[in-house]
């Protein structure tokens, strides 16, 4: 079995150019918003707000300022974590989100039932349905363009590298000299998000070097799996089935507030 | 400076976000805090328009510093390789003697011929130049062009030859450009700049040291400039201060350093290098002009030549490319043609044929690879496109050049009837970047060769394919006619049909190879002999060769050196040689002589990069059999320097062209083989640069309180009511505005906004402005709002950040705001023009707008 692959982001040399966002489209041939005739958010520089079914890559602008021209611009890629412990894999009911050779997690389209499970699991609101496929979708880590040796869309196409892709081992060990750098440099905030093999989720194979706390870029400090309140004895095969309906059911009505805002 | 590299260059912005990995300061200084700002060390907000104050106090922080005159490292390079110490002409009367002017200020009046160029003054440059001693004896050059002497023209360059400049190298003589200089920027101190540029003191003072930091021997500093320092009404002088601080600072023609102008589409270089500029031929010649003395090639040849540099050899140069323009028909005899060639009248640039346009006198316009009715002063462009007989638009899309006829915002509010429209419009489908082959030359001077990677759908076609075709017919349509002004389209050589068996990726397509081995040039008679370099050119008609620059892109008939894709391997130091190739020669680092001290070793380990081998073994001549001495100038880079010309090499008193030059006088394309930081002559607003206000200011000229703005800079259609301009401090425009691009589009949308996935990232046009504004306005984030000036309003939704604001500028809070230009409305993203609040005014040398700085009013809608 290969290594497990995956993506490091250092967010401190992301320039926003959504380079990456457009690549992911293109290959995935996703479509833009209403056919790209869309209002802007004014919320900064971000016109896409979030990832969902057809957004797989979402570069985030953070504007942290004290009064003109004194602050900084914060941004960053986020992207499907491909969780080493997934939650939406621990949901699907029809086995649709399988683990990858590479250890990447990938919704099979022809699978998936539309159940919106997986939607509601993930701690990180990666999934949501791709209305043109009637399923449910998200990043796949290029697994087409792994399997045949490419790196994915988006990592391709980012042109500072803020984006690696590569052996996870290998991106920890390149991100905690990153990480140390900063730190030398006086960016004391300068940390790795998700690259704890013994951290929450048993490690993001999608990791983070941030320089503020997670919450800054919408993402939870402790990330759970949907599993954690359950006891973890035999009943969970029983338990599952009605956790997945009562998922399913969060999930539409979140759809449905949504929908109401 | 005056570049949003990140955003407008994301691609290049590679580099420097890998030199930050390798421990790099990266400073931003722009009115807005950018996605550049945001990874930047140190973002410094200026007001637009100001930037030469800000330069300016760099020299003068620079010369006084305790570093610049303790290291003798600066004072090396600034006595040896600029024109510090050169005296000069004892009438010069510098801006601090006139209270904002340069000796030789005159009034302009426009030419009845073409009465156009703009020009608010003119200045007469004699008082510039150097003082120099006698001139060498000789045969004067009138009498080598009225004997019709040549070719070889060698006598009559050689006549041009002045006599030797005089200098103080220990920099004392009041007169000495250096003393010059200092005087010159005296009063830019760091309290001036905080006043004039609303750039917080301390934080101009932390550029300063970083710059002084990290320039010298071991270090040195680069900078990056795009449109946002072209865009002005002196910004040809923006880019000269620069150059000026460089060359203080040792930071030109090192590794690492430089004055990198950051080109915008893929090929805008090329499209200066080969060129579809009005005033140039290829290779940075001159056009020939009724206005110069251009009346016949010998003339042209002793107008343009400068005989003590490379440019020596301009008549090989001009004698090749007019081989090129009209083959087997251009001689000797007849001046190899040089009578056919089209002379230009004044300034036939885009503002000016657009105001020569309003006025009825343009009768039809091939727009290609441009949407001027978004364009500069759009109400007035649009009004001059309405008075053409005929337009062609050639483009990917109906763009709003295409459709302002119809849905133009003038139709729209019912100001112009559908009817009264007496333009006929023809539209071309053009074809995208990746369905042609070509080579593209980018901002680092380098031609990379792309094949096409699809066919273009139905009957687009390439803008070769329609030139190509319009030639041709062209040709057909003169072949018959005897009128002497039509000789040039009966001459002209034109033969880009592929070779039989070659076949065209579109019916009626030209090779792109054949006219990429027209540019690089070949033995004339013998298209299959190419030229191996510029090198091999003759002023007798014996090379073909268009433009002289790119000759060697193609030396042999099977060897695209264009095509060439091998990277040097990582971690070794090197300028990756073999992949693409560079004009000129190659060279990736221009007037890299300079790496080296003058006794030709590196300035330090660290900053290697071409240096003088005494002990390499020259093979013999294979001419005359002899070898020439040791000695050879190596490195990583191709030295930009006669190769086997040693340190200590001395001018030849009778040379001309490099021969002229010693061998410490690395800039070689200079007629004293030095860096000007005088410019005593070539720039027509001043040998030194001067901060002046924005043709539009809300505050005066502190420094110059007689001389608010430029005093020859452009003002094309002045006085007309569609080229309405706001006096100082207009309280009826308030805002100081710039405008921009964005990542997400591009230019005027053609290939962005049509696009669905980079549509829907930036959806809507919009304005930039500081919450204190907002505030003050009662204006909310995504209100409409309405902004304007002297030219017109438009609307766009309100964006409030901090990341503009307001600025302490002359004891004023100034409030600066921000447009991006992209839309127009035509597309999926739509918005208003932009550039219907821009104006026509601008650079006196280039004839740029000034589209960076100018001022507005904005209103809740």
């Amino acid at each position: 079995m290969p290594e497990a692959m995956g993506f490091f982001t250092d967010t401190t040399i992301c320039i926003g150019c959504k380079a990456c966002e457009v690549a992911c489209k293109n290959w995935n041939q996703l479509p833009a918003t209403n056919g790209g005739v869309t209002e802007m958010s004014g919320d900064s520089y971000d016109n896409t707000r979030k990832l969902d079914g057809t957004h797989w890559r979402h570069v985030k602008f953070i504007e942290q300022f004290e009064g003109p021209y004194n602050g900084r611009w914060l941004m960053m890629s986020d992207v499907c974590k491909h969780c080493v412990q997934a939650g939406c894999l621990e949901v699907c009911p029809t086995g649709a989100i399988i683990r990858t050779e590479f250890d990447t997690v990938v919704i099979q389209s022809d699978v998936c039932n539309g159940c919106r499970a997986c939607i509601a699991a993930c701690p990180f609101g990666v999934i949501d349905m791709n209305p043109a496929a009637g399923t449910a979708q998200k990043c796949t880590l290029c697994y087409d363009r792994m399997e045949v040796g490419l790196e994915p869309a988006c990592a391709k196409a980012c042109p500072t590298d803020s984006i690696q892709f590569g052996p996870i081992t290998e991106l920890r060990t390149r991100a905690q000299k990153r990480v140390d750098q900063l730190k030398a440099q006086g960016e004391k905030r300068a940390r790795l998000y998700g690259d704890d093999p013994n951290g929450p989720l048993g490690g993001l194979n999608s990791f983070y070097l941030l320089v503020d706390e997670p919450e800054v870029y919408g993402l939870p400090k402790d990330p759970k799996l949907p599993s954690r309140n359950l006891n973890r004895s035999g009943t969970f095969a029983a338990a599952s089935g009605a956790v997945v309906g009562l998922l399913a059911l969060v999930g539409l009505r979140k759809r449905r507030m949504d929908e109401m805002n | 400076m005056g570049s949003n590299m990140a955003e407008c260059h994301p691609v290049a912005f590679r580099w420097p976000m890998k030199a930050k990995l390798n421990g790099a300061k990266l400073i931003h200084v722009d009115p807005r805090f950018t996605r550049t700002s945001a990874v930047a060390d140190l973002h410094v907000p200026i007001r637009a328009g100001s930037d030469i104050a800000f330069l300016g106090g760099l020299i003068h922080y620079v010369v006084n510093s305790r570093r610049w005159n303790a290291d003798p490292f600066f004072k090396e390079f600034v006595v040896n390789y600029t024109n510090a110490a050169t005296i000069i002409n004892k009438d010069f009367k510098d801006t601090e003697e006139l209270e904002g002017v340069f000796s030789g200020l005159n009034t302009f009046s426009e030419p009845a011929s073409w009465p156009y160029n703009g020009n608010q003054g003119r200045y007469d440059s004699a008082s510039w130049s150097y003082d120099r001693g006698p001139k060498p004896p000789g045969p004067a050059t009138a009498d080598l062009i009225a004997r019709r002497a040549g070719p070889p023209f060698d006598d009559l360059v050689r006549s041009l030859k002045l006599g030797p400049a005089q200098k103080d190298p220990t920099l004392q003589n009041p007169q000495c450009v250096f003393q010059i200089l200092k005087r010159h920027f005296s009063r830019y101190t760091p309290e001036m700049v905080e006043q004039i540029c609303g750039s917080p003191k301390e934080k101009f003072i932390r550029v300063a040291e970083a710059l002084l930091e990290n320039s010298g021997r071991d270090r040195t500093s680069a900078f990056a400039y795009a449109v946002a320092w072209t865009q002005h009404t002196y910004g040809v002088q923006m880019i000269s201060c620069c150059a000026l601080l460089q060359l203080l600072l040792g930071n030109i023609g090192r590794p690492g350093a430089g004055v990198m102008a950051l080109r915008g589409h893929a090929a805008i270089q090329g499209s200066t290098d080969v060129p579809t500029l009005y005033h140039s031929i290829h290779g940075y010649m001159n056009a020939p002009s009724a206005l110069r003395p251009h009346e016949s090639l010998r003339a042209y040849m002793a107008a343009e030549t400068t005989p003590t540099s490379y440019y020596g050899n301009t008549p090989k140069f001009l004698v090749s490319y007019l081989k090129s323009m009209y083959g087997e028909a251009s001689t000797a005899e007849n001046d190899f043609g040089y009578d056919w060639h089209p002379k230009i009248l004044g300034d036939h640039s885009h503002i000016a044929s657009f105001a020569a346009m309003a006025d009825g006198k343009v009768k039809g316009m091939v727009c290609v690879g441009q949407n001027p009715a978004t364009s500069l002063n759009g109400g007035a462009t649009r009004g001059a496109l309405r008075q053409l007989k005929w337009l062609v638009v050639k483009d990917n899309w109906l763009t709003e050049t295409a459709t302002h006829w119809y849905l133009g915002p003038e139709v729209k509010s019912g100001e112009v009837k559908i009817g009264d429209n007496q333009t006929e419009i023809f539209f071309f489908p053009s074809t995208q970047i990746a369905e042609y082959d070509g080579s593209f030359t980018n901002t680092q001077r380098m031609l990379q060769w792309h094949s096409f990677a699809t066919k273009a759908p139905g009957d687009c076609r390439t803008d070769t394919w329609f030139y190509h075709n319009l030639a041709k017919r062209m040709k057909r349509l003169y072949a018959a006619s005897t009128a002497p002004r039509d000789q040039g389209w009966k001459n002209v050589l034109w033969e880009f049909d592929p070779d039989p068996g070659e076949a065209p990726l579109y019916p009626g397509e030209p090779s792109a190879r054949k006219i990429l081995r027209e540019i690089n040039g070949y033995v004339t008679g013998n298209p299959a002999q190419h030229l191996k370099g510029f090198g091999e050119l003759k002023d007798d008609g014996s090379t073909t060769c268009a433009s002289w620059i790119y000759s060697g892109c193609f030396p042999a008939w099977d060897q695209n050196m264009t095509a060439r894709r091998t990277p040097d391997p990582p971690g070794v130091p090197g300028a990756h040689l073999a992949w693409g190739w560079a004009w000129p020669a190659n060279r990736r680092v221009m007037y890299n002589r300079a790496s080296a001290d003058l006794k030709g070793k590196p300035w330090s380990e660290r900053k290697r990069w071409v240096w003088w081998d005494p002990t390499f073994v020259n093979p013999p001549d294979p001419k005359t059999g002899v070898a020439p001495p040791h000695g050879k100038w190596v490195g990583y880079d191709v030295p930009d320097f006669a190769a086997t010309k040693a340190p200590d090499a001395q001018p030849k008193p009778d040379g001309i062209g490099l021969d002229a030059l010693s061998g410490t006088q690395p800039f070689i394309m200079r007629a004293d083989g030095k860096g000007w930081l005088f410019v005593p002559a070539g720039l027509v607003d001043g040998p030194l640069p001067t901060h002046y206000e924005p043709h539009e200011s809300p505050v005066q000229n502190l420094l110059y309180p007689k001389h608010q703005m430029s005093p020859v800079h452009k003002v094309w259609a002045a006085g007309k009511p569609y080229n309405q301009l706001a006096s100082v401090g207009d309280p009826k425009f308030p805002y100081v505005i710039t405008t921009y691009r964005l990542t997400e589009h591009y230019l005027a949308g053609a290939m962005s906004r049509w696009l669905p996935w980079l549509a829907e990232l930036q959806p809507e046009l919009f304005i930039e402005m500081g919450k204190g504004l907002a505030q003050e306005k009662g204006i909310r984030n995504l209100d409409w709002v309405v902004i304007s000036s002297p030219r017109g309003q438009i609307r766009a939704k309100a964006l409030v950040t901090d990341r503009i604001g307001v600025m302490n500028v002359a004891g004023k809070q100034i409030h600066h705001v921000g447009m991006p230009w992209h839309w127009g409305w035509a597309g999926l993203s739509t918005g208003a023009v932009v550039n219907d609040l821009t104006s026509w005014v601008g650079d006196p040398n280039v004839s740029i707008h000034e589209g960076k700085a100018f001022v507005c009013n904005v209103e809740k809608a």
